[in-house]
């Protein structure tokens, strides 16, 4: 017996197929928008906190550095640049990513400059690290580079990280490379104290360097007293 | 790679979908009886036992034959030595004083050749074969013959069960087995079956009369003698009430050998009857078993090829942060956050996999057990299938492509641990 071949079968699995993945990609770019505004949402109240700093430094004038808020660098940041870093990775929309990651750049600046203002005026005791990384393709060492300073900034919560991707297209960063002459083959860089460090550091050295800066801070915040004096 | 994997997951989640629009189509029509029955008439079937090194389990088999509900008086058995080096003949010259069953003797050749001996002297209407580690339910022979009413019908496969699992690897079989009953009843309504196996698939004689005997088909003559028959539009059923009990692989060892005779054997019959493939007047043993087939292996080496990417990329990354921040702090100091939980579509995609072949052995338990029954086995399945079928499908096509055949004596030999001639 010949069998009859049935071809409606086949163009019916096929569509229902489609439908399928289609609505595997539906679901996830339903996640992946839902995560892209959170980002956007912590991104928004990062934003107030520097403005509301900002604000505040300038009243210093007139107020005393006791109402000036402690931590200037919220948490938030370090968890919005872990977050930006993972989406670069594993979400799709790269453009909408890309402007956040910029956004979040120039954050980190105003919050760099606002927080270093702060503690050398009112004595806060913080150190900062500027770390400048590219991808894991032109850059080997920067994963392990990457580790070393969070672990390190669970240890010491004063200590202020401020990652900055090398190839962020946003001027403010282009100038402060331009400032600590990072070349795109001596990554990854850590800037402490003004001083630039180019390949892995590890945890042992960044830890002298940190106490090193809290020293530092804490000679440059008695002498201004000791003057008053 | 990621193009390639989603062509496969693609065709994967096809086969799924194919499987199950049948079912919703045809599900009426899956006969499962739960009482004994009385057949119109009852032909002569001759049931032919090929033995090699069974001494332990040929009694169970035999007694379960003749304990099954048709006429005595219509069934013969026949038992073939196929040049045991056991104690079988010890064990099977207890039988030789029943009228309905004959022993023959034979210089091992390889399972073939000890059915073919038994064809031989066959003088039934209807013939089959049953494996010296299978044993049958009582009621599966009659079951069987109502298919045979459809004067189409040439053969028909019964359902395999797993025969009490003690561990984990023949837990994991019985669940495959469960799902297996699902596929066969699918293919048997699409037309598709790819293989009669060993145990107890009754065909009728005519087929032997016209296509010959079983072929060596590189140790898996039950499915060469398929898809000979498909290349000569014979018909073949399943019947999913006919229980088959069968003892499985104890161990990730012998497992192993059987599978990679399996998919060996399914390779090289597909490529011996590639002139099937994509040919119309085949029907869907063309369009779906044979390619769906060679899909499975080929999806499951990239996707293992997937896994093992991104396992050692995980490792690679677990070893920096071991190596940056020490052994305590890389695995104590992370916590949760549903952010980083993966939500590309290719986690939707194999969510939705994973639950049509959960899915599908559901049914197929359904139809055994007449209930949804979700057990450990599902889980054994999952994880011990993901990890060890890469390596046996790896193998059979690395064998395929040398034409390294395995052999079903040398399996039985290293199974019971005797030494092997290489």
């Amino acid at each position: 017996m010949q069998k009859q071949f049935d071809w409606k079968r086949y163009v019916i699995v096929f569509f229902i197929t489609v439908f399928l993945f289609l609505t595997a990609l539906y679901v996830s770019n339903y996640f992946s928008n839902k995560k892209l505004d959170q980002l956007k949402s912590i991104q928004d109240n990062i934003s107030i906190d520097v403005l509301s700093s900002e604000t505040q430094y300038s009243l210093l004038s007139e107020l005393s550095c006791k109402n000036v808020s402690d931590s200037v660098l919220s948490s938030e940041l370090t968890d919005l640049g872990n977050k930006l870093e993972w989406s670069d990775q594993n979400l799709g929309n790269t453009t909408e990513v890309d402007y956040l990651k910029n956004y979040y750049s120039l954050l980190e600046i105003k919050d760099y400059l606002l927080a270093k203002k702060i503690s050398s005026t009112c004595g806060v005791k913080s150190a900062f690290i500027l770390y400048f990384y590219t991808t894991a393709q032109n850059c080997s060492e920067c994963e392990k580079q990457g580790i070393a300073l969070s672990s390190l900034r669970q240890k010491y919560p004063e200590l202020k990280v401020y990652s900055f991707d090398f190839n962020t297209n946003l001027s403010a960063v282009k100038a402060m490379l331009a400032i600590y002459k990072i070349k795109d083959t001596a990554l990854p860089a850590v800037v402490i104290n003004d001083e630039l460090l180019t390949g892995f550091q590890g945890i042992d050295s960044l830890d002298t360097k940190i106490n090193d800066s809290f020293k530092l801070q804490t000679l440059q915040t008695l002498v201004p007293k000791t003057g008053k004096k | 790679m990621y193009g390639i994997i989603y062509v496969f997951i693609f065709l994967s989640v096809y086969v799924q979908v194919f499987f199950l629009v049948t079912f919703l189509e045809k599900k009426k029509q899956i006969l499962v009886r739960t009482k004994p029955i009385e057949l119109k008439e009852y032909p002569g079937v001759t049931i032919i036992i090929p033995c090699y090194g069974a001494e332990k389990t040929i009694t169970g088999t035999i007694i379960s034959l003749l304990d099954l509900d048709y006429p005595k008086d219509k069934l013969k058995l026949i038992i073939v030595d196929d040049g045991s080096k056991d104690n079988l003949l010890e064990v099977i010259e207890k039988f030789k004083e029943n009228e309905n069953i004959k022993i023959l003797h034979k210089k091992n050749g390889g399972k073939y050749t000890a059915v073919n001996m038994g064809l031989e002297v066959t003088e039934t209407p209807f013939v089959g074969c049953l494996d010296p580690d299978s044993f049958v339910d009582s009621q599966a022979l009659k079951r069987i013959m109502t298919y045979f009413y459809d004067e189409e019908t040439m053969a028909v496969a019964p359902s395999m069960i797993v025969s009490k699992p003690k561990n984990i690897i023949q837990g994991a079989q019985k669940a495959e087995y469960d799902m297996a009953v699902y596929n066969k009843k699918m293919l048997a309504f699409l037309g598709g079956i790819h293989v009669t196996p060993g145990p107890f698939s009754i065909f009728r004689k005519k087929v032997f009369d016209d296509l010959g005997p079983f072929r060596h088909a590189h140790n898996t003559e039950d499915q060469e003698i398929a898809l000979r028959m498909h290349e000569n539009h014979y018909k073949i059923e399943h019947c999913p009430d006919a229980y088959v009990y069968t003892v499985v692989p104890n161990t990730v060892k012998t497992l192993y050998r059987q599978r990679l005779r399996w998919i060996y054997g399914f390779i090289r019959n597909a490529l011996d009857y590639r002139r099937l493939f994509f040919k119309k007047k085949y029907g869907h043993i063309a369009f779906f078993t044979l390619p769906s087939g060679m899909i499975s292996i080929l999806s499951v080496i990239f996707l293992f090829s997937m896994i093992c990417f991104n396992f050692i990329n995980f490792i690679i990354h677990k070893i920096t942060l071991i190596s940056v921040v020490g052994l305590h702090n890389a695995f104590f100091n992370s916590h949760f956050d549903f952010f980083f939980f993966n939500t590309k579509t290719i986690v939707f995609i194999s969510i939705i996999l994973y639950t049509s072949v959960i899915f599908s052995l559901l049914i197929g338990r359904r139809m055994l057990e007449g209930k949804f029954r979700v057990s450990f086995d599902i889980f054994y399945f999952m994880i011990i299938y993901s990890i060890i079928s890469p390596f046996w499908i790896l193998k059979a096509i690395f064998n395929a492509t040398r034409s390294k055949e395995s052999s079903w004596t040398r399996e039985i030999d290293k199974r019971e641990g005797k030494t092997v001639p290489q």
